[in-house]
């Protein structure tokens, strides 16, 4: 398998889908071979063999994160992409050599960072290649052309594959539509969440946004969003949505929890709103105040403007936190207990958080509800119908 | 020995939807029904079922001097035709003339009033019986609450007020041994008949008629006429109750509901002693011949029957709550377009639409409203109440917003 990253060294998402799936397919008896692109311990992580690429600490790495986007025009974006490409291409040698001893069946790589190296290891095996795709360049650059080098993998990679995984139907459409994929080549398989793995005996401090419980007990309801700050997440609507709600009824407070390359951007839209006093933003949080932020909260809004999955969303419910999700994310096919908009409605998302913020019974319904649905989403389902991919595309090239 | 009789009653109701009624619409804009929507609806069903079937019952009426049957109409109903197909309004003024087709009492605005505020239950029973006769020249004489609804002391209610009959559902728990292909007294009461639906034969129609995974589809007029005349012993009536659109909309016309009932009828009515009833005229035709008793309120909505469809999670208790509590208030205004206004609120479909028990189930498609789903319902519904409040409140000085 062939990944940039898993925890606790993840930039978000991607880590810890590769971590969930990797387990419980290992759990349904796969032995897999796991390459990163740097070198560094995974405490807890017992049930594959982890091979580092490069001889890079993951601390100290210069631009590798798996989201960053890699717009031409600055330099140092443009020095990053030449760093990051020069850690791909020491990943790929790695690959090789790594390949001829322990020969692979199947080949799995995740999303553009490891395609080049999956479609290189594809060449010299003669293995299948799965590619999963959790994010493209078009979700990451918020639906615009983003970098053409980026598409130009991408298209390389979707098309040496033999079987496409796609994290929802919002992302095999993308696939079908922006690269021109067939749609048989391509099948959803939708992450999950295992409501065990947070049982690990957390416990709610509620000491870490004091604030902002004080500010509960007078009645107040936080909405958040735990993100990072990227034009991909659609957070200039969520802060105008958040002014508009502000308008109509004023015992709301919102909770940006992350950090990113649009975080002056929004401080100075809510200020120019008149609501940097409702707006409170925490900066990138990890460990007991990423999970304290979910639960300090009320509401959860997910405002991506293209969103593959989103796993947070699961994360929020499980913490009782109402959500609402635009439809652009691909998390929104696996809950039916949730408010829907479309990333542009401005006003729609005020008008559900209000409502949520309003009555107990709205609040609960959904806070109860989803709890019930999204226990029932399991990696040990995901894990069944990624093996049996494997298996088509074993039998595919057979033929 | 009376003939043994099918007694054919259909429901025809269209409600007033809301439309996708924001905050930002609250205390400014006081136009809560989506027109347009509305109109769309009642001009696609009045084309699916409402033409053909009136001009099927119709011809049935003029074929088979012994066709009857019954029908209720809700006041939102016939306020919808008015307004956009008047033409549907005669078709039923022509049933009604033949004699042969009884109308049956409800609340106009298709409310569960009855279990929220018997006040403003009977005015809504007065309003709607006062609609019939201005427009068909017919008095009504027997009940029948919304979605079925029934107990004991809804039967006891419906004999103080002067009505005959009563209708429900004919759910086995509470039969047991007895049939309900018989009349029956309600306990407690002395004046009044109960008819109960026999609701495997009516839902071979209303539901499963084109259920291609039923072990009895494609179903024909042959094999259901049979049934029925199993159903019928002698003496005996078979109480068949559907919704009315079930004939084009529910089934649409090119499963072949129209024709196979059509066939049915002629077939029925060939049998030696078998005819058909009004409601009322099986009432006369048929002395009760045992006591029931429902204390708890039986519907015919669901595998539950019972009222959870509509009550059952704390968003719908909420909203009717909210609603009722504004009664006093509304009325005491006198403002007829504030007081029309919450009776249409009152329409049990808009608690209908707030019912989570497909979603939490997974069964989405179970679901059948017009909003995305039943939080969004709620939401709009909630919208629209605090701007009654705020009309109360800005235009008539009384009520806090605050509920």
């Amino acid at each position: 398998m062939l990944g940039w990253e898993l925890p606790p060294h993840n930039s978000g998402g991607l880590g810890v889908a590769c971590y969930h799936m990797s387990k419980a397919l290992s759990l349904s008896g796969a032995k897999i071979d796991f390459v990163v692109p740097y070198t560094a311990k995974h405490p807890g992580i017992d049930f594959m063999t982890i091979h580092g690429a490069t001889k890079i600490l993951p601390e100290n790495r210069y631009m590798l994160g798996a989201y960053d986007i890699y717009n031409d025009k600055t330099q140092k974006s443009a020095d990053g992409l030449s760093s990051m490409r020069g850690v791909q291409l020491q990943y790929i040698k790695f690959v090789e050599k790594l390949i001829k001893k322990v020969k692979p069946d199947v080949i799995h790589c995740h999303d553009w960072l490891t395609m080049e190296a999956g479609v290189r290891a594809k060449q010299v095996t003669g293995c299948p290649l799965v590619v999963h795709v959790h994010a493209t360049e078009f979700d990451r650059s918020g639906r615009n052309n983003g970098n053409q080098l980026v598409h130009d993998i991408e298209y390389n990679g979707l098309m040496m594959a033999d079987r496409i995984i796609a994290v929802s139907g919002i992302t095999k459409n993308i696939i079908m539509d922006k690269y021109s994929i067939p749609s048989n080549k391509i099948e959803v398989v939708h992450n999950a969440i295992d409501a065990g793995d947070l049982d690990d005996g957390y416990q709610y401090d509620n000491r870490t946004y004091a604030y902002l419980e004080a500010l509960k007990d007078e009645g107040f309801t936080i909405v958040s969003t735990i993100t990072r700050f990227t034009i991909q997440k659609g957070l200039f609507h969520f802060i105008r949505a958040a002014a508009r709600a502000s308008e109509k009824y004023d015992k709301l407070v919102f909770l940006l929890a992350g950090d990113g390359e649009q975080r002056d951007e929004l401080i100075k839209l809510a200020a120019d709103l008149g609501i940097s006093d409702k707006v409170f933003f925490t900066g990138f949080v990890r460990g007991k105040q990423w999970r304290d932020a979910y639960s300090v909260s009320d509401i959860f809004v997910m405002s991506s403007v293209s969103e593959p999955f989103g796993l947070t969303a699961l994360e929020a419910a499980h913490h009782d936190n109402a959500l609402i999700i635009t439809r652009q994310s691909g998390v929104g096919e696996v809950l039916n207990n949730i408010f829907r908009y479309d990333f542009w409605q401005e006003d729609v998302l005020a008008d559900q958080m209000i409502g949520i913020a309003t009555s107990t019974a709205l609040r609960k319904s959904l806070t109860e509800n989803v709890k019930k649905e999204y226990t029932r989403i399991s990696w040990s389902d995901a894990a069944k119908s990624c093996l049996a991919i494997y298996n088509t595309a074993k039998r595919s090239l057979a033929v | 020995m009376s003939k043994r009789g099918i007694v054919l009653y259909l429901h025809v109701h269209q409600p007033y939807r809301l439309r996708n009624y924001s905050v930002f619409d609250t205390a400014i804009n006081h136009d809560y029904f989506d027109d347009d929507k509305n109109e769309q609806v009642f001009r696609k069903v009045a084309d699916k079922s409402y033409r053909p079937m009136n001009a099927m019952l119709a011809k049935l009426l003029d074929k088979h001097p012994d066709f009857k049957l019954s029908l209720s109409i809700t006041g939102t109903f016939i306020e919808q035709a008015q307004m956009w197909a008047p033409d549907v309004i005669d078709g039923f003024k022509k049933l009604v003339d033949t004699g042969r087709v009884e109308i049956i009492s409800e609340t106009y605005y298709h409310s569960l009033a009855f279990f929220y505020n018997k006040a403003e239950f009977e005015h809504q029973v007065k309003i709607h019986k006062d609609k019939i006769r201005e427009l068909f020249g017919v008095e009504t004489s027997v009940f029948r609450n919304t979605e079925l609804s029934y107990n004991d002391e809804m039967a006891k209610w419906a004999e103080n007020y002067g009505f005959k009959g009563i209708l429900a559902e004919g759910w086995d728990p509470i039969l047991q041994w007895r049939s309900p292909n018989m009349m029956y007294r309600p306990a407690g009461t002395k004046n009044i008949s109960l008819l109960l639906k026999n609701y495997k034969l009516s839902d071979d129609v209303a539901f499963r008629f084109s259920d291609k995974d039923w072990a009895s589809w494609p179903l024909s007029a042959d094999n259901y006429n049979e049934w029925v005349n199993m159903a019928a012993d002698n003496n005996s009536i078979v109480n068949l109750f559907m919704d009315y659109e079930t004939f084009g909309e529910h089934q649409w016309h090119d499963t072949g509901i129209f024709d196979f009932y059509e066939t049915f009828v002629g077939k029925w009515l060939d049998g030696e002693n078998n005819t058909f009833y009004t409601v009322s005229g099986a009432i006369d035709e048929f002395e009760p011949v045992s006591e029931i008793s429902m204390p708890y309120t039986v519907t015919w909505a669901d595998t539950e029957r019972d009222l959870t469809a509509w009550t059952g999670n704390s968003m719908q208790q909420e909203a009717l709550h909210y609603i009722y509590a504004l009664q006093d208030d509304i009325l005491r205004t006198g403002d007829e377009k504030l007081i029309d206004d919450w009776r249409k609120l009152q329409t049990s479909d808009n608690f209908y639409y707030i019912c989570t028990k497909w979603f939490a189930d997974g069964d989405v498609h179970a679901y059948f409203s017009p909003y995305d789903s039943p939080y969004d319902a709620f939401l709009y519904y909630l919208n629209v109440v605090r701007d009654l409040r705020y009309r109360l409140h800005h235009d008539h000085h009384t009520g806090g917003l605050n509920g």
